[in-house]
This record gives structure tokens, C-alpha cells and sequence, in this order.
């Protein structure tokens, strides 16, 4: 017997859906839709007068069913779910139509045209809440452990968070020491506090907290499993010196005879030996041997440094070693790469001597640097007498990257006020806007301006060292057009530096493969909200945390990394999680086995039982995208809330009344 | 072709949830308008768009069929888009075979934060079928057609059919 029995209501949402839709007319005509027993038009329904209607009406008049009219389901589905559940009804047995910001909102002068919508939208709401099924969500446990990718300052704000409040992190970088970016730094905005001083403390709590495993110099290789259950693959490369007798105690690299250009933490401006760690506050403290540059894996001779250490730490034959271990959530802290500033050929970078990136303008002014914190020209000697800033390199500008970089110009004035500092030279920043945004930056702007740094409103069209007068001879020359006085402007300089834009890593769309974490148009990681839920990721159990989300300074880094590991924290207190059950399963009596389905999946969640020769779905492994239920070429693959039935009958319902003349249609006579 | 303007085209509208349903939203949040000649079906992915969906709105009458979805690159699934490009393409030659403009079957991309674009689409569709004028499929059907895919009824449908 079918007793199915639904409950219409429509909202009026004060005046926002009534006054445009005739409310009132659309109940009364999804009174005669098929099964409805009742249909009511209130004031709000989500307000807990009406919550309460729809609790009411289910008790009492045995509802089996649900469809509120209102607004869009990403607003209130939860809340009408809710109410469904207190009144002893599968929430899943409600269907929402959206007739506020898909009709009353978009069509308000064409009141019978958005009434006609709404009774199409309600009609498919109906059709399809017939054939929902119950659902039930499904619960995993959450393994306590967190894997953390990337040592920069949001992966190390977040192991510390996580490994103070108690549980267990691994953390992956894949240089041989954490700090990352901010580690190269001499100084920090707004405060111009010394970011060694801030930054090497955090290093070293992580490298010594008892909660923190700490895999240096290593690499995520697979990922598997879901949230909550991870495994996870990594690959530590082969330092070639043992942990465990190494003391850090330095005499290997004085030994060894080989130099090489540190591109990585000097930025080329350096040099480092062929057994090295990057800087001195290298957490861990251990070094590596770089086996492209030793002598001893190119010619078999040598051996310096096993020579001279005193602990007899060096294995020369040590092989990379692979670490397996399960976590229950992940986060990317991947941060990003430096545009690369030979891309804009007419600034002249890396043919003109004196055009600096304003990463080696960082290592030219760190005290721990190849200068000692002088800063020079090319020649290590020469103090510049003036010094050109420019702005928006590879940011902002069509050609390279559209968006703004949003450090740029608090290190430009960063920049501006070192080299006034440490040279006393004249400085010209060129900029497009100035965008000092956060909390006391606009007053370090005034202050720079203060100062007396020449700012000039203009992008620069070329940097140059043809010169056109005398006084330009042996100078470098910025050919900009000042944009506040109308001309243009040749400043010749002895000194430029190009403040470039961040971008995402290079291997980012691989990594995001990896776990399952989409990419924008830019390039960096997608969250799963960009207002609401910033650091979450559209895959459960995966966060993401710093530069790798988009440009951000060190603040917000900071903060993004805190917010990641609080996500950890709340889903590793719940000890379990509840997945939206929206998910797919296979009919496995009738798959034939194709296994068309099983390269679609994006998130690897179908396997193939080769026993039985037929395709599951790992339901804690499936999203629910339902893109496998769309391809099954027998039809037997189910997606969930979103089944080929459903579908169909919210199309039939939808079109209800253009579909009215035909006498297969079961909703059509009651347009009449 | 006339110009109709008084033909008012029934559009269904196939959203998936996390880009174009939103900028749909996002169109009604900061009201701006545009015809109500669509009518839209939230999915979870354009990925999920079996083309059957599409041959049944048309069956059912509709004058064209809008699928929308995040912008390539931006599938919050990763690539369902790109599965719906490649099925949408498909179906838009078996269409063609059967005499259908191609116009009355689109794929557009709209991200969540393009409320405006989505109007747009759904203005410039509405102008083409206009132009275009009523397809009017289910009348070129005949009912008796066994390959006319018919849901299957439940019991108190049937009988609801039969008293009426």
C-alpha cells in the first residue's frame, strides 16, 4: 500500500518571495499536486514558528515527505533537516525549492513569470522528494595523528599547535632544513623586527617537541585512504650522514673543497659547499652531501669529509628510505615560488648586472648573508648611491599573473627603508596603487614616506643601460610614466630591485593531484569556501594553510596556519566524523565489469575485484560528484540523493505544465 | 527566423552545486535580473549530467537545455567538467543527426562569484531561442513510440491516472 503523504509549505520570506510571488495561488495549486496532503504558505519559514509548522504537520498528519519553498538550499537545507529529524523523520526525505534567490529575487517584474517558475521548481521538489530514499551518514574514526606538508612558517605554526595540544604530527619538507621562505629573510614588516630572532625559536620547538616527527629532506610519494585514515608514503632522501652520530659540529663543510652557487637558500648569490646545510640555524642540524657536486660520487676520490669527521657519521653508501604511516587529517602548508623575473625581458634581469629580485635583495641585506648585510652591487664592494623599487613585477599585469600579490608593497617599502637605513642612498619606488592593507601598514607607509623615498605612480615600461645624456653613462636607467604628472620619466640608478610576484609551486597541480585538492585559475590551492571556510579543501580531512591558498604575507600565514591545525584539532576531539552520504555504489550482481568507471573517478575510489569481476565503490572514498553514475554504461551504478530515477522525475516535475497535453505524464492533469 | 519576442522559451537548466548554482544564488543575492525562462535542476557535478537528462527535458518539452558548470580547471571534483565537455559534445552531434540546432543545447562556465555572467548566459540563450522559436519535441513523438523512455509508475500514480 502506498500511503505516501507530503507536506508543501511556502515561504513568503516576509516580503522578499510574496512580493513578487503569489504565494498563496502557488500553495493552493500544490494542493492538488499528486500525494500532497497538505500545502501552507507562512510568514518565515525558518524562523521556529515555522520549523515547528513542519514538525507538527508530520506528527499529526503522518507526513512522509517534505518540501519547504524558500530559499536556496545552500542557506537553509540544514536548518528544514533538522526540523525533519526532530519530528522523527529521515532528513533525507526532504527536498527544497528554491523560488527566493532563483525566482522572486531575479524575475521582479514579471510577477506571473516568476510565480509560473516557482510552481515548476515546487512541481520537480515534489516529483523528486517521492523518490528519495532514507539515508544515514556515515561515521568513520579519526586517526589522531596529522601529517603536515611543508617546514615554512604555516606548516610550523600549525605542527606546534597540534604537537602542544597533545597529538601526534609528522611534518615533510622537502629541503633539508624547515624555515622556508621567511628563514631567507633579514627583517619583517610592519615592525621590522629580525625574522631569524622570531622565526628560530618556533624551528627549534619543532625540531625537539616529543609530539613532532620531523622528516626533513623528504618527499610525500602516495597518499591513500580517507579522512580519518590516511597511509601515507614518504620518501626521505639519502643525507649520506647519520642522524644519530652526526653533532652538527660543522667540520665536514670547512673541510670540503668544493664550492657551489647556493641557488636555493642564497638565491644565487652565495656559495655553499658540496656537504652542506642551508644556514646556520638549520633545523635539524645535520648536513647533506649533495651528490651531483662531490667529488667523491664523480670521481671515486676524496673523501674529505669522512676524513675529518669526528664522529665517523658519514655513509657515503646510505640509500633514500621510504616511511609509511597512517594519519587521520592533512595539511598543505606547499607555500610558493618567486616569479621569475627573466620572464619580462625588457627589465633586464640577468643581463643587467645591477637588477636584483627582491628575494636577493633579502639575502643582500641579511647580516648572515653573502655580504654580511651590506648591501652592494654586483661587485660586493660599490654602495649604491641610488636605488630604483619597482613594484608589481609579474603581479597585477595581464601578460604574467593577474592577481595581486599582496606582499609586494609592504616589502617594497620594507626595502626602501634598509637600503636608506644601511646606504643613505636616494630610493624611487614605482608603483601602480599602493595597497598597505593591514593593521599598522598604512602608518610604516607614512613613515617610509616620511623618510623621504620618492614614490612615482607609473609602471615601469623598461629598465635600460643605454644611456641618453651624459649623467646617465654607466648608470641603469628606469623608463617609467609617471602617471601623476602626465610625462614620462628616465631615473638612472645604480641599483634596481624587482619586487616580484608570488606564484604557486611549481609541482602545485601534482601535489594537489596527490591529495585530492583542486587548483583556481592561478594556480594555487582551492579552498572549500573562500569566505567561510578558508583553509578547508572540497576533500574531507585536508587542509591547506599559507602562501599555497594564494599570496599572503606572514600574518596571515601565521594565521592560516593556527586555523588549519584548530580544523585538526576539532575533527581529532570528535574521535569520529560524519560523512554526507551522498556517495555512489554499484549494483555488483549487475556490473559487467566493464570498468569504464573505474579511470573516471577522480578520487581512485572504485576498485576492481578481480575474484568476482566486478567494479565497489569505497564509499568513505567517494565525494559523491556522481560522475560514474552518468558514464555506467549498464546503469547499475546508484549516485546517492542524485539517482538516474530521481533525476528524471525532477525533470518531469519541472516541466510539469508544458508536458500537460500527453497522457503518460503522471502529474499532468491536475494543470489543467 | 522570426523575431518573437512575445514566445517565451522554456529553458531547463541543468546547475551543478558548486560554481554556477551558486552564481545563480549569487545573481538573486544582489538582484539582478534576467528572464524566467529558466528552469534549474541542481546536480552535484556536471560530471553527473547523464545526456539522457537532456534528451528527457527536450522530450518533455523544452526548448533548450543550459548546463552549467566551474570554469575548466576549477571542478571542485577535479574534472567533472571536463567528462561533461566531452559527453556534452557528443550529444550535441547525435542532436544534430536528429535535426536540432545546436543552440538549443549549451555548456557555459560560471564561478561561483559570476552572478552577472550567469544572467547574461541565461539572457543571450533566451534571445537565441527566441530567434530560433519553439522547438515543440514531444508533439514530433509519437506517444506509442517504445523508445520513448517512460518512468516507471508506482502503484498510486497509475491509480491516481485511472480515477481522473
Amino acid at each position: 500500500m502506498d500511503d505516501r503523504r507530503v507536506g508543501v509549505y511556502v515561504c513568503h520570506c516576509g516580503h522578499n518571495i510574496a512580493g513578487t510571488v503569489d504565494v498563496e495561488q502557488v500553495a493552493e495549486w500544490a494542493q492538488r499536486l499528486p500525494y500532497v496532503a497538505v500545502a501552507r504558505h507562512f510568514q518565515f519559514m525558518c524562523a521556529s514558528t515555522g520549523q515547528e509548522l513542519i514538525e507538527e504537520d508530520v506528527r499529526e498528519l503522518g507526513l512522509t515527505h517534505v518540501v519547504v519553498a524558500s530559499c536556496s538550499p545552500l542557506m537553509h537545507e540544514k536548518t528544514f533537516r533538522n526540523a525533519c529529524q526532530r519530528a522523527g523523520l529521515n532528513p533525507f526525505l526532504f527536498a527544497m525549492a528554491n523560488i527566493r534567490e532563483h525566482a522572486s529575487w531575479v524575475h521582479p517584474n514579471d510577477r506571473d513569470g516568476a510565480t509560473a517558475k516557482a510552481k515548476a521548481l515546487i512541481s520537480a521538489a515534489v516529483s523528486r522528494v517521492l523518490r528519495q530514499n532514507e539515508l544515514e551518514p556515515i561515521r568513520v574514526n579519526i586517526h589522531p595523528a596529522t601529517l603536515i606538508v611543508g617546514g615554512g612558517i604555516a606548516g610550523i605554526q600549525a605542527a606546534l599547535e597540534i604537537a602542544d595540544a597533545g597529538h601526534h604530527v609528522y611534518l615533510v619538507e622537502r629541503e633539508p632544513s624547515i624555515g622556508g621562505h621567511m628563514a631567507m629573510f633579514d627583517k619583517t614588516f610592519p615592525t621590522l623586527d629580525c625574522a631569524a630572532c622570531i622565526l628560530t625559536p618556533k624551528m627549534f620547538d619543532v625540531g625537539t617537541h616529543p609530539n613532532v616527527t620531523l622528516l626533513t629532506y623528504s618527499e610525500v610519494e602516495n597518499v591513500e585512504g580517507f579522512v580519518g585514515n590516511f597511509q601515507i608514503r614518504v620518501r626521505q632522501k639519502a643525507r649520506r650522514v647519520i642522524e644519530d652520530l652526526c653533532t652538527g659540529c660543522g667540520t665536514c663543510w670547512e673541510k670540503c673543497p668544493i664550492k657551489v652557487i647556493d641557488e636555493v637558500f642564497e638565491a644565487g648569490l652565495g656559495y655553499r659547499k658540496a656537504i652542506y646545510r642551508p644556514f646556520p640555524q638549520s633545523v635539524p642540524k645535520y648536513p647533506v652531501i649533495d651528490v651531483e657536486n662531490c667529488t667523491y660520487f664523480r670521481t671515486g676520490k676524496c673523501r674529505m669529509c669522512e676524513k675529518s669527521c669526528p664522529a665517523g657519521a658519514i655513509d657515503f653508501d646510505m640509500e633514500d628510505r621510504i616511511i609509511e604511516f597512517e594519519v587521520g587529517n592533512i595539511i598543505l602548508a606547499t607555500g610558493y615560488k618567486l616569479f621569475d623575473c627573466r620572464r619580462i625581458p625588457q627589465y633586464g634581469y640577468g643581463r643587467l648586472p645591477n637588477v636584483y629580485t627582491s628575494l636577493e635583495f633579502e639575502r643582500l641585506t641579511n647580516a648572515a648573508g653573502p655580504t654580511g648585510g651590506k648591501v652592494t652591487l654586483r661587485d660586493g664592494e660599490t654602495e649604491p648611491k641610488s636605488v630604483a623599487i619597482i613594484h608589481c613585477v609579474g603581479s597585477r599585469d595581464r601578460n604574467y599573473n593577474r592577481y595581486c600579490s599582496a606582499i609586494c608593497c609592504m616589502s617594497s617599502l620594507k626595502f626602501a627603508h634598509l637600503v636608506k637605513e644601511k646606504t643613505g642612498a636616494e630610493v624611487y619606488n614605482f608603483y601602480i596603487d599602493m595597497r598597505p592593507i593591514a593593521k599598522e601598514y598604512e602608518e610604516f607607509y607614512h613613515r617610509i614616506l616620511e623618510e623621504g623615498t620618492h614614490f612615482i605612480r607609473g609602471r615601469v615600461a623598461e629598465i635600460t643601460d643605454a644611456a641618453h645624456t651624459a649623467e646617465e653613462e654607466g648608470k641603469t636607467i628606469v623608463v617609467a610614466e609617471d602617471t601623476l604628472l602626465g610625462r614620462q620619466r628616465r631615473i638612472p640608478v645604480d641599483m634596481v630591485i624587482l619586487a616580484a610576484g608570488l606564484e604557486p609551486q611549481a609541482d602545485a597541480a601534482e601535489i594537489g593531484r596527490m591529495f585530492g585538492v583542486g587548483c583556481g585559475t592561478a594556480g594555487f590551492f582551492t579552498e572549500r569556501h573562500p569566505k567561510l571556510d578558508p583553509v578547508a579543501t572540497m576533500t574531507e580531512g585536508v587542509y591547506i594553510a599559507g602562501a599555497c591558498q594564494g599570496p599572503k604575507d606572514i600574518p596571515d600565514t601565521v594565521a592560516q596556519g593556527a586555523a588549519a591545525a584548530a580544523r585538526v584539532l576539532g575533527v581529532i576531539s570528535q574521535r569520529e566524523v560524519t560523512l554526507e552520504p551522498i556517495r555512489a555504489s554499484i549494483d555488483e550482481s549487475r556490473c559487467s565489469g566493464c570498468r569504464i568507471c573505474n579511470a573516471l573517478c577522480p578520487y581512485n575510489a572504485i576498485e576492481y575485484l578481480e575474484a568476482e569481476g566486478v567494479s565497489r565503490v569505497n564509499a568513505a572514498m567517494c565525494k559523491g560528484c556522481g560522475t560514474c553514475v552518468a558514464a555506467c554504461p549498464s546503469h547499475v551504478i546508484t549516485g546517492a540523493h542524485f539517482t538516474f530515477e530521481q533525476v528524471m522525475a525532477e525533470i518531469d516535475g519541472i516541466m510539469v505544465d508544458v508536458y500537460s497535453e500527453s497522457p503518460t505524464a503522471p502529474l499532468a492533469e491536475i494543470m489543467a | 527566423m522570426s523575431d518573437n519576442r512575445s514566445f517565451k522559451p522554456v529553458i531547463v537548466g541543468f546547475l551543478c552545486n558548486w560554481c554556477s548554482y551558486r552564481a545563480a544564488d549569487l545573481a538573486g543575492t544582489s538582484r539582478v535580473g534576467y528572464p524566467a525562462t529558466l528552469r534549474d535542476i541542481r546536480i552535484m557535478c556536471t560530471g553527473r549530467l547523464d545526456p539522457t537528462f537532456v534528451l528527457r527535458a527536450l522530450q518533455r518539452g523544452a526548448d533548450g537545455v543550459l548546463i552549467m558548470g566551474c570554469h575548466p580547471g576549477q571542478c571542485h571534483y577535479q574534472e567533472g567538467n571536463y567528462k561533461a565537455i566531452r559527453r556534452v559534445a557528443l550529444l550535441k552531434r547525435m542532436l544534430k543527426q536528429f535535426g536540432i540546432d545546436e543552440r538549443r543545447v549549451q555548456l557555459h562556465w560560471a564561478s561561483a562569484a559570476q552572478g552577472v555572467l550567469f544572467t547574461e548566459t541565461v539572457s543571450k540563450m533566451t534571445q537565441e531561442l527566441q530567434a530560433l522559436g519553439p522547438l515543440d519535441w514531444p508533439h514530433n513523438w509519437p506517444n506509442e513510440d517504445p523508445y520513448v523512455y517512460t518512468l516507471p509508475k508506482t502503484k498510486q500514480e497509475a491509480a491516481h491516472e485511472q480515477q481522473t
